[in-house]
């Protein structure tokens, strides 16, 4: 497949595409610090991948082959138009197997089968800074990352716990990245947290509007913060899948109609329409 | 005799060319409690902040007797430990409490707020200690999970005061502690601290402008002008026989109810 003409491969300047590599080397050689980088204008709004996009762009090859997730799912209008554009503007091959892919660019969810070594994932992350909220200053969250000074995440845990009587923080839950650095996962749920932990793909994380890279590189501890008498625990559901009857993957909540009906269905489409084709055959 | 916990010398801050104090020597026993009085605009919340390792001094030095180490210049030692010791060894109790507390977590989490800083991760702990200090300071254990905001002024500075007090501390540095609370509520603060201060053997350096506070807290007295100490000596002694023009003018002003 060839790409389009008047663009460079994969839209960014060679030059951008170093810069935003040597910003990815040293946020691999510091996992879960977060490296400044010259963020440019994408063809796409804040908010909708602009930092991931370009993560994307600058690690992306000839032969490589990219699968799109937003929410989990691979047809959604986020998704596809991230794929579609990578597809014109590189001439590379996309797919929406998890395993077949190469990249995997994701907004708010890790895929539900098991990462491989050589897979590259990338995180679309809208405000990178674990502790925006608890400390407004810049000058003062960089001094307390510098300093391992982290006390005041647990405050929040703590008041979670105070109101609602255990963590009620279900997504971007913060991370102890290799016993160093707290980190933001992005908002996946904190269902996905686990697979973080020791993963044999490459993570790197991208926020274009507020211009920070960050990575975990493989096999890497990631902790989740809790309390030694209120442990880290993911979400769990009462049902399985309605469409393919998991029970170990995260389930979105769909409203069927207006006198209450809902149902429960797995957010990862390409693990759900599987297990499916896998059911079917077996019948 | 032991060694100082606080020895300061010489110790200036200029903002340009105007002084904010200057040439301040003073040394600091284990369980001394110093005032700092004088008139507003003499320099005495300057000269809190640079002992208290907020605020950088133009010359002159700082030492605490670090435990284990003696006396260390705080200036000197680094970000790291300065801060280790801010949180440990010392308490800041500000005129506002709105400054020194977490306004939007609840009153067990501003208490709990340093423990966690030092490391506990037991919530049933960090709880049960906050609420020992609520009762400490006269607190309900029933606003334990209330927000500061609804809180009255004088709970407020209680509050603030059981924040800093829960690791501990050695030394406390208090600026108007009793400022903007009415007469019955500054008398029960007043009694509070001073129960606090004998009980834990706290050292303490209270900045006042009112002179009843400092007669009852502290046992020496410094009195400021223009950025300099102008006399210093035992409360009683410069309260009931002050030397300097300026301490006379000062303990003559005061009115009598």
């Amino acid at each position: 497949m060839t790409h389009a003409t008047g663009y460079n491969f994969a839209y960014l300047d060679e030059q951008t595409k170093r810069m935003i590599r040597r910003a990815i080397l040293k946020a691999v050689a510091i996992p879960g610090y977060q490296v400044p980088f010259g963020s440019r204008e994408m063809p796409l709004p804040y908010g909708w991948g602009t930092g991931g996009i370009q993560v994307t762009a600058a690690v992306i090859g000839a032969d490589d082959t990219l699968k799109v997730i937003d929410q989990g799912a691979d047809d959604t209008t986020n998704a596809v138009s991230i794929r579609r554009f990578f597809a014109r503007t590189a001439g590379i091959a996309t797919t929406e197997r998890t395993e077949a892919a190469t990249i995997i660019q994701t907004r708010h969810r890790i895929p539900e089968t098991p990462l491989a070594e050589g897979q590259i994932l990338v995180y679309q992350v809208p405000i990178p800074e674990p502790l925006r909220w608890l400390e407004p200053r810049e000058t003062e969250t960089r001094k307390m990352h510098a300093l391992a000074d982290y006390g005041v995440m647990h405050v929040k845990l703590y008041e979670d716990i105070a109101r609602f009587g255990r963590i009620a923080t279900t997504y971007d839950y913060p991370v102890l990245v290799n016993g160093r650095y707290l980190m933001r996962p992005s908002p996946i749920p904190k269902f996905d947290n686990p697979k973080m932990h020791m993963s044999p793909a490459l993570q790197l994380f991208g926020a274009g509007r507020e211009k920070r890279i960050y990575a975990v590189p493989p096999y890497t501890a990631v902790k989740s913060l809790d309390f030694d008498d209120h442990p880290f625990e993911v979400q769990a559901w009462d049902q399985a899948c309605a469409l393919c009857g998991a029970t170990d993957s995260f389930l979105d909540e769909v409203v069927t109609d207006d006198k209450g009906g809902r149902m429960y269905v797995c957010s990862d489409t390409d693990y759900c329409g599987r297990r499916r084709e896998a059911q079917e055959a077996a019948q | 005799m032991s060694a100082p916990l606080l020895r300061v010398k010489d110790l200036t801050r200029l903002y340009g060319a105007r002084v904010g104090c200057r040439d301040v020597s003073f040394d600091l026993w284990p369980g001394e409690v110093m005032g700092i009085v004088g008139e507003s605009g003499s320099g005495k919340t300057t000269l809190l902040s640079c002992l208290s390792a907020r605020l950088e001094p133009t010359a002159g030095s700082v030492q605490y007797d670090v435990r284990g180490q003696g006396l260390t210049d705080i200036y000197i030692m680094g970000e790291p430990r300065r801060r280790m010791l801010m949180r440990t060894d010392w308490g800041i109790v500000h005129q506002n409490p709105r400054d020194g507390l977490r306004m939007g977590v609840s009153a067990g989490a501003n208490v709990g707020e340093r423990l966690m800083a030092v490391g506990a991760r037991h919530y049933g702990d960090i709880r049960a200690r906050a609420d020992e200090w609520l009762g400490k300071v006269e607190i309900e254990s029933e606003r334990l999970d209330d927000l500061p905001l609804t809180f009255s002024g004088g709970m407020l500075q209680r509050l603030q005061i059981a924040r800093n007090l829960v690791t501990h501390p050695r030394l406390v540095f208090m600026d108007e502690p009793t400022g903007g609370l009415d007469v019955s509520v500054q008398a029960r603060l007043l009694d509070l601290l001073r129960r606090l201060v004998t009980d834990l053997n706290l050292a303490a350096i209270i900045v006042t402008h009112d002179l009843a506070v400092a007669r009852l807290l502290a046992h020496r007295l410094m009195v400021m002008k223009n950025g300099e100490v102008v006399e210093s000596g035992l409360t009683d002694q410069v309260l009931d026989d002050p030397h300097h023009p300026y301490t006379q003018l000062l303990v003559s002003s005061v009115l009598m109810p």
